[in-house]
């Protein structure tokens, strides 16, 4: 079984690779200007079909911007939003949990309820209603995904940091006059990390469905900038008249949240077997 | 077990106080609630009549003890569009629609897997195991909202309205929307029960129980299942809670009228009772799912009650 699932692996990560690539030479490779009303040409259909043209190779929205400029352009919102978002939570999440698990005691208590509450709320009501109050755009939902996901970070980071303090290469270098953030730098981190890489990995796929479903309901990044979960948006109006515009979006994030799922399959089996599979 | 039953009640209390003070502090994130509690076409004097009629010019503790004794019991204020209870608006729209929808896609995600779950263990490498496989992965990797188009674009568009796309009211309209809730964690579920399954088949009385001569059935159904659904339980609570958040983005593709669509409605006409009363709503529902969970979990699991400390 070992080596189809490397195979599907590398597969993911050349999509990932990709997908990356793409975004960043958007402007370079994209055949029109993503936000250009082009109200003659509206509805051009795919150009496989009567009435396509090869100007728009996937055809163009109702208001005649065309479909690839505006998937390429999505792109950057996506992997932008999913790995900065994660990063955020990340980084959060790992010193309030290195904190929590070193400490303990009261900072350890209030952190993890804390925790509790947060999880009350369904990640999306959350990030609805904290963009009610502030206001959709880019960086604000970097930042409502990234600082309400901190909390499966700290609560992984929390417990292996309990597992650690008092072996004896931490018990060591206490005793030998080294200063807590050292020790958490030095010698706990790199025990969390292998754990946090895995999570993240799966959290960047589930941020950026995250995004695309924010964008869809009106909330994410705002228009016209192209998104993906905005087209679809868009698209959805209009399935009986130009389907494509509900199909080829929704094909994109699979594309590279499928690719971003088996790397991170991979590595849970690679860098830490005991992580519960298929959840 | 009284004494557990007691943690989880307090700790659910604890819960719902920072709940409720999460929402009292959520509408004060950019400083002036009056601003948010009118219409956007209101005056400076309006606003300040608003906070005057409001309380809102009250000490923050003042506003904050009262907002406590009032949000429990179901007071949010009144809509700004529709001039009535908040809540209760919510409400009318949890009951029957979003319960509709979520309690038949939790049948689905959670009845189904069973008989797919142990058919993929008992025949591994089979045809249910390789789909569910595959369906897992496919379906964890696509936002829930496009799969909903996509049937749309199957059943109602190219196979010429065989369902309808959106609209409440019948068992037709609900097909889709459910199926659309339910499918990922369906295939999630039957991942899960399929590996219980394969652990528990290993264990020595299922050996003793075969050696008896029992028929397979009876040993699969009766012996190996029953010790396989523990962690079932645990994943049906999480996918109640899925598809409760699940149904807002669902909601709006089949244009379903529940609460998951109400809020969404909410925020454009800068609604904020509602969205409090809804954001309250649904994390209240969350917590009763997850306490019902644990309670029985420990009914049924004796560890449970012991190790819910250590985690």
């Amino acid at each position: 079984m070992r080596a189809p699932r490397d195979r599907v692996a590398l597969l993911g990560l050349a999509v990932i690779t990709a997908s990356v690539l793409l975004a960043a030479v958007a402007p370079a490779l994209a055949p029109a200007d993503p936000v250009k009303n082009d109200l003659l040409a509206r509805l051009t259909p795919p150009m496989w079909m009567d009435g396509g043209s090869a100007h728009h190779p996937l055809g163009t929205d109702t208001l005649g911007r065309d479909v690839v400029s505006r998937l390429l352009y999505g792109a950057r919102v996506s992997l932008v939003v999913g790995f900065s978002a994660v990063i955020l939570a990340g980084a959060l999440g790992v010193v309030l949990g290195l904190v929590a698990g070193y400490y303990g005691g009261r900072i350890d208590d209030a952190l993890m309820r804390l925790g509790d509450v947060q999880l009350a709320f369904p990640a999306l009501v959350l990030a609805i209603a904290v963009l009610a109050v502030v206001g959709s755009g880019l960086g604000n939902v970097v930042l409502v995904l990234g600082v309400t996901g901190w909390v499966t970070y700290a609560r992984i980071a929390r417990g292996e940091t309990l597992s650690l303090r008092h072996r004896e290469f931490v018990e060591g270098a206490r005793a030998l006059g080294a200063r807590d953030a050292a020790i958490l730098w030095r010698h706990v981190l790199p025990n969390v990390l292998p754990s946090i890489t895995v999570v993240a990995t799966f959290s960047v796929a589930r941020t950026i469905i995250a995004e695309a479903s924010l964008s869809f309901l009106g909330l994410g990044i705002p228009p016209p900038a192209p998104s993906w979960g905005a087209m679809l948006d868009e698209g959805r109006n209009y399935l009986t008249t130009g389907w494509w515009l509900a199909l080829f979006p929704g094909l994109a994030i699979l594309a590279v949240v499928l690719g971003i799922n088996v790397v991170g399959d991979w590595l849970r089996d690679t860098l830490d077997p005991r992580l519960e599979r298929g959840l | 077990m009284r004494a557990f039953l007691l943690r989880r009640l307090v700790h659910a209390v604890f819960v719902v106080w920072g709940v409720v003070t999460v929402v009292f502090f959520l509408v004060r994130l950019t400083g002036d609630p009056a601003a948010l509690l009118v219409d956007a076409t209101a005056t400076r004097e309006e606003v300040a009549r608003t906070r005057q009629m409001l309380g809102l010019d009250r000490p923050l503790y003042v506003q904050y003890v009262d907002f406590l004794t009032s949000a429990p019991l179901g007071d949010f204020g009144v809509s700004i569009r529709e001039r009535r209870p908040a809540m209760r608006m919510v409400l009318e729209h949890f009951w029957p629609a979003t319960a509709q929808l979520a309690l038949a896609a939790l049948v689905l995600a959670v009845v189904l897997p069973i008989p797919l779950g142990v058919i993929a263990a008992t025949h591994r490498n089979g045809l249910v195991d390789h789909l569910s496989r595959l369906g897992s992965l496919f379906l964890q990797s696509m936002p829930s909202f496009w799969l909903g188009l996509m049937l749309i674009l199957l059943f109602a568009v190219a196979l010429g309205g065989l369902l309808p796309a959106f609209g409440w009211g019948t068992l037709r309209h609900l097909i889709l929307p459910a199926v659309t809730l339910a499918a990922a964690p369906l295939a999630q579920n039957v991942r899960l029960i399929r590996s219980g399954m394969l652990e528990v088949l290993q264990h020595d009385y299922v050996r003793t129980a075969r050696a008896k001569g029992l028929a397979e059935r009876g040993v699969i159904y009766r012996h190996a299942f029953r010790n396989a659904a523990g962690p079932f339980l645990t994943v049906s609570g999480l996918s109640l809670g899925f598809m409760l958040s699940g149904t807002i983005v669902i909601e709006t593709v089949f244009s379903w009228p529940g609460m998951g669509r109400l809020i969404v409605q909410a925020v454009p006409g800068r609604d904020f009772p509602v969205i409090q009363a809804a954001v309250f709503l649904f994390a209240m529902l969350f917590v009763a799912v997850n306490l019902v969970v644990d309670v029985l979990q420990g009914l049924l699991d004796p560890r449970a009650r012991v190790f819910e400390d250590a985690g």
